[in-house]
């Protein structure tokens, strides 16, 4: 290995035990990387957005001679109204626009790809049941689902109080969610552990050099 | 001028782009890429520059006032410096060796540790909502140990731990993750409607 690989591995190694450090308490080593990851990330965003936003959608249009670019970019500039506290009140109209658009947009985008299509996956497990292709096992599971959803619908729906039928429905909703969010710690746990064994991994064998 | 106006363009902006979704035209394309593609990334890019101003401005306040931890904030200007001028166009802007190095060896080690500091610290809240000490704890408890268990090699019980966490992943789950996105685009609806009809306001900030 090359001296100026083996310095930018040692750095690596010196950075990652450096936050390894916080689990025995804060320290001074914990803090430096903290504040260098800070500033590095923010200049990482820096040089993103200016070479996939800066220049291809604010330079290059507006040198192809499209004029009506200069909007959005003038809306930009208001936002910088924040830095003076008396004309701050002026950076809530691009910021406006911003809420504006984004929630016009996400009205009928999530309500297709978070409510129409998950209902529509929802009647193809009913369309399943009645299809040839049908084996008994495959009918209970998606009995089960169907009356999973609703259970845990019924949870969400607050406008009732949870009594009487509503109340056991409910509960049943619980269970169901609970098992999901049992599945989702699982799964976090995994990705957590994986990346413990791939930080552990590179100190010992990229660094040290064991085996 | 100050709250009745920002309102009025969310409220417009708003109505246009939920009905320009419908319209099957090419204006109505071309407006889409225009306002909703290009416009809002423009905007966030001077956002952005009032947050690393911010960021700068803190920082060299904290040095000259020579507050707590303040040799820290120098570290976080000279890592802005330093990945800022690796990304100028004369050092081979953001593919250039320079911003590599730092993305490989200081931005994804600090990342990565961090993440997985989070499986220590998950072990001991794991410990604490995991004490089987109600039906549904105790439910949280199974499915979250079969999906972790899913690969690990059992001897002759392996492939029973297999089936049954693919059962719990397809059948339980899948209804449950299905409800909460079910339940969250309706929040996520609901939410938009509020803001563009002027319900829902603290966006706007005081005064």
């Amino acid at each position: 290995m090359d001296w100026s690989t083996t310095i930018a591995t040692t750095v690596a190694a010196l950075l990652t035990l450096a936050v390894f450090s916080f689990l025995y308490k804060d320290n001074p080593f914990y803090k430096f990387a903290e504040h260098l990851m800070v500033g590095v990330s923010a200049g990482y965003w820096v040089i993103i957005l200016w070479y996939t936003v800066v220049i291809p959608k604010m330079w290059q249009p507006l040198e192809a001679g499209k004029w009506y670019y200069i909007f959005p970019i003038l809306l930009g500039i208001l936002m910088w109204a924040r830095l003076n506290r008396k004309w701050s009140w002026v950076s809530r109209y691009p910021l406006a626009f911003y809420i504006g658009v984004s929630t016009g947009v996400a009205i009928p985008l999530e309500m297709k790809a978070k409510i129409i299509e998950q209902l529509n996956g929802s009647v193809d497990l009913v369309t399943y049941m009645h299809s040839s292709q049908a084996t008994g096992m495959g009918i209970l599971n998606n009995v089960l689902i169907l009356i999973g959803i609703m259970a845990a619908l019924v949870y969400f729906f607050f406008s009732k109080a949870h009594t009487g039928a509503t109340g056991g429905i409910a509960k049943f909703g619980i269970g169901v969610l609970m098992v999901g969010f049992g599945a989702s710690f699982g799964f976090t746990v995994m990705a957590r552990i994986s990346l413990l064994i791939e930080r552990l991994q590179f100190l010992l064998f990229e660094w040290l050099k064991w085996g | 001028m100050k709250r009745q106006l920002p309102l009025i363009i969310i409220f417009v902006c708003g109505i246009f782009m939920v009905f320009q979704y419908f319209i099957p035209h090419e204006n109505s394309e071309f407006i889409y890429e225009f306002a909703a593609l290009d416009w809002p990334p423009i905007i966030g890019v001077f956002a952005l520059t009032l947050g690393i101003i911010s960021l700068v401005r803190v920082s060299a306040a904290k040095i000259s006032k020579r507050d707590e931890d303040w040799q820290y904030s120098i570290v976080t200007l000279i890592g802005l410096a330093m990945m800022i001028i690796a990304g100028l166009p004369w050092f081979g802007g953001q593919t250039s060796p320079a911003v590599k190095w730092q993305f490989d060896f200081i931005m994804r080690p600090i990342i990565a540790t961090i993440f997985s500091l989070l499986s220590f610290f998950i072990a001991s809240a794991a410990y604490r909502a995991f004490r089987a000490r109600s039906v549904l704890a105790s439910i949280l408890l199974i499915s979250a140990v079969i999906v972790m268990i899913r690969f690990m090699p059992l001897g002759p019980f392996t492939d029973i731990v297999s089936r049954t966490a693919d059962w719990v992943l397809n059948v339980p789950n899948l209804a449950a993750k299905r409800a909460i996105i079910i339940g969250v685009g309706l929040g996520i609806i609901s939410t938009a409607l509020k803001v563009v009809l002027g319900v829902e306001r603290s966006y706007l900030g005081r005064d």
